[in-house]
């Protein structure tokens, strides 16, 4: 009886805590939007911070597109080659990386490459009072440091979505039409007969452009939230990393469901 | 204390019957007053973890005191929306713990910092301040490197520059003397009064580096267990009989501020327990 | 990092993020079947649709038409309306033939329309004459079995 009370207390205790957080996260993605002008009057700090985010996660996302585009189509040569259906492979690598996986793995990448390294630099930034210094300086660090950074990984996200899908299609080309020999037409055509524009690719750079927010608001939120010790970063860090990565998740199950249901 | 202390024009800021605690229950401090006149610099000092740095946040708008007031020009700063405090603070100058030198930037970039954000001023002015500030500190040869390439003697008066840079009406200095070697300090701390009556701003320095501070300052301050404990001039501080002050200039490990934390007596803790 | 650098590589980023999405758009997605340009609707009734969707493609000899915008039963025919948007500059006769059709065993579901050599086109809303319903292989397969027991019925006979 003292046991399952305890346990409803602590589940109680847990999912209090868990509002509380995300009413932070609610109360900070607002501060920053509100401060987000400054991000675009100055425009170089968000430029850097593209930089920074999405120019040095290229290469990353670059090869990870082009590995899992041709083992895509690899496994799917082999899977649709009993049914006799091997000239569907460009449709299957087409819409699978551009409905699911290229998002979604793309913003994977992203939060482990970008959104870890933007995390760690506030939380650095915090732990070494350069944000407290700041401030005294008079400058808002939302404005001067969080929401360039916010929108920065924001307009970056799309695009390293958009190069992710595109490099594993490519890759799925070298395999099937290059390596295995499937005629370069049909591959190509039959991907283009399936793939609608309004519902597969717009909708991937409508879940992108969400991940993106996602992972950004995260990183930059645990940056500012970090316990101003070197375990305190670290921790921050692997936060970051996981809660964007569930996130990330969940969210997309849920588009899913509206986007193509019954598609 | 007349002396330094006269009429209220001439105070840059003061605290008077100030109480905060960062928690309702444990108060850091309690009933403190102190005034910081125009042009002069005091020295808060104390043992660690004793308020000192609070005060400095108290100055700065960073926390707000649980009663009393606080007042920096003639302005009471917890009064103050976020727009004024910003304002009020533009003529702050912070020097932390650390220097906290921004990272990702050079030297350069840094004293230029706070110019480029507060002022519209050309390029090739701010480029003409931020070496004025730099030769200031003896580090205009400095301005291109990184700050990770900088001594700790170098990066702090690299964030001294920076500090000055806007012409503060009153630095606040928190603990510009740690970690340094004692002819940085010495560096440091002619720095310190140096820059007070060229750019005749007002310091804070919140310290327990007594002989350093003995040495520049016009005024101390001395705070323990969240009260001011002593106060006076350098040469009344250097021959008070005040037994904490006498502790704190001597470094007696066992006095008013006692070696042991406070715990059960000897004979109950070791042999209670091995009688049990 | 050099001011300029750093915005030449976002530049290039940009760039060719810019251009993936174009290929995107236009080699792997067809941009041009897409194109929103006005068409004219026309209806087909049909018995039964088998697996046709909406957006499934309008064929021609094999070309794609237009699209199929919406699917409904009609209330007191007990038949199914496909509304088929055909661009514009696509006419046919009044008495083409409308089948439900399926590429291959497995493929998609399409309509295909065969036209026929009357001298009036079909305009907005206007209904296609014949329709061919979708072959249900369940029905075909089971009509098969009937035949093959009533003749092995007769053969006892």
């Amino acid at each position: 009886m003292n046991m399952a009370l305890n346990a409803l207390r602590r589940l109680g205790n847990a999912t209090l805590k868990t509002l509380v957080h995300l009413g932070f996260i609610c109360r900070f993605f607002f501060a920053v939007l509100r401060h987000s002008p400054a991000a675009f009057f100055r425009f170089p700090l968000t430029m850097r911070e593209i930089y920074f985010a999405g120019v040095l996660s290229l290469v990353i996302i670059l090869v990870s597109g082009l590995f899992i585009g041709m083992v895509l189509a690899l496994q799917g040569y082999d899977i649709l080659s009993t049914y006799g259906a091997s000239e569907s492979l460009g449709v299957l690598v087409a819409l699978a990386m551009l409905r699911e996986l290229g998002p979604v793995v793309a913003a994977l990448l992203f939060a482990g490459r970008a959104g870890s390294a933007i995390t760690a630099e506030i939380g650095l930034m915090k732990t070494t009072e350069q944000l407290l210094a700041m401030e005294m300086m008079a400058v808002d660090p939302l404005a001067r440091v969080a929401a360039p950074r916010f929108w920065g990984g924001v307009i970056s996200m799309p695009l390293l979505a958009a190069l992710f899908s595109t490099a594993a299609i490519f890759g799925a080309y070298l395999i099937a039409v290059q390596l295995i020999g499937m005629d370069n037409g049909a591959f190509w055509g039959n991907m283009q007969a399936a793939v609608d524009v309004r519902t597969d690719v717009m909708n991937s750079m409508v879940k992108s452009l969400v991940f993106g927010v996602i992972v950004t608001l995260t990183a930059v939120f645990e940056g500012f939230d970090t316990k101003p010790t070197a375990e305190g970063v670290s921790s921050a860090t692997t936060r970051t990393v996981v809660h964007a990565s569930l996130a990330i998740l969940a969210a997309d199950f849920i588009m899913t469901i509206f986007m193509f249901r019954g598609v | 204390m007349s002396a330094t202390v006269t009429s209220s024009q001439d105070l840059v800021a003061s605290l008077t019957n100030v109480r905060f605690g960062y928690t309702p229950e444990q108060s850091v401090l309690d009933n403190i007053t102190m005034r910081f006149p125009r042009g002069k610099v005091v020295a808060i000092m104390g043992g660690s973890g004793c308020g000192k740095t609070t005060i400095l946040r108290l100055l700065g708008g960073e926390v707000h005191p649980n009663t009393g007031q606080v007042t920096v020009n003639d302005q009471s700063v917890p009064d103050l929306n976020k727009r004024a405090l910003y304002a009020m603070r533009r003529k702050l100058g912070y020097l932390s713990q650390f220097g906290a030198l921004f990272t990702d930037m050079s030297v350069y970039e840094n004293v230029a910092f706070p110019l480029c954000e507060h002022t519209d001023l050309s390029e090739s002015m701010i480029r003409d301040l931020v070496l004025m500030k730099l030769n200031a500190v003896g580090l205009r040869g400095a301005a291109s490197l990184r700050t990770n390439e900088l001594s700790g003697g170098m990066a702090r008066r690299v964030a001294l520059a920076r500090a000055v840079a806007l012409d503060p009406l009153l630095m606040l200095y928190d603990e510009p003397f740690t970690g340094l070697d004692p002819i940085a300090l010495g560096v440091v701390g002619q720095l310190i009064r140096r820059l007070n009556d060229a750019l005749r701003i007002s310091s804070v320095l919140v310290t327990h580096d007594i002989y350093q501070s003995l040495k520049i300052v016009d005024y101390v301050y001395f705070v323990g267990q969240g009260r001011i404990i002593a106060e006076g001039t350098p040469d009344e501080i250097r021959n008070t009989s005040d037994p904490f002050v006498r502790q704190f200039i001597n470094g007696e490990e066992d006095g008013p501020v006692p070696l042991h934390m406070k715990a059960p007596s000897l004979t109950q803790d070791f042999l209670a327990r091995s009688a049990s | 990092m050099k001011r300029a650098t750093i915005d030449l590589w976002v530049g290039i980023f940009v760039a060719i993020g810019l251009v993936s999405l174009v290929f995107l758009a236009l080699k792997v997605g067809n941009l041009m079947t897409w194109s929103r340009a006005p068409g004219y609707h026309i209806e087909a009734y049909f018995d039964n649709i088998g697996g046709l969707k909406v957006r499934a493609p309008v064929k021609a000899a094999g070309v794609v038409v237009g699209r199929v915008e919406q699917i409904s039963l009609d209330p007191t025919l007990y038949e199914a309306v496909a509304t088929l948007n055909i661009q514009q500059q696509y006419r046919f006769s009044r008495d083409t033939i409308a089948s439900v059709l399926t590429s291959g065993l497995l493929g998609e579901v399409y309509i295909g329309l065969d036209v026929g050599g009357d001298e009036e086109m079909l305009g907005e809303g206007d209904r296609v004459g014949k329709t061919q319903s979708a072959i249900v292989l369940e029905k075909l397969v089971g009509q098969f079995m009937l035949n093959q027991a009533s003749s092995s019925a007769t053969k006892d006979h």
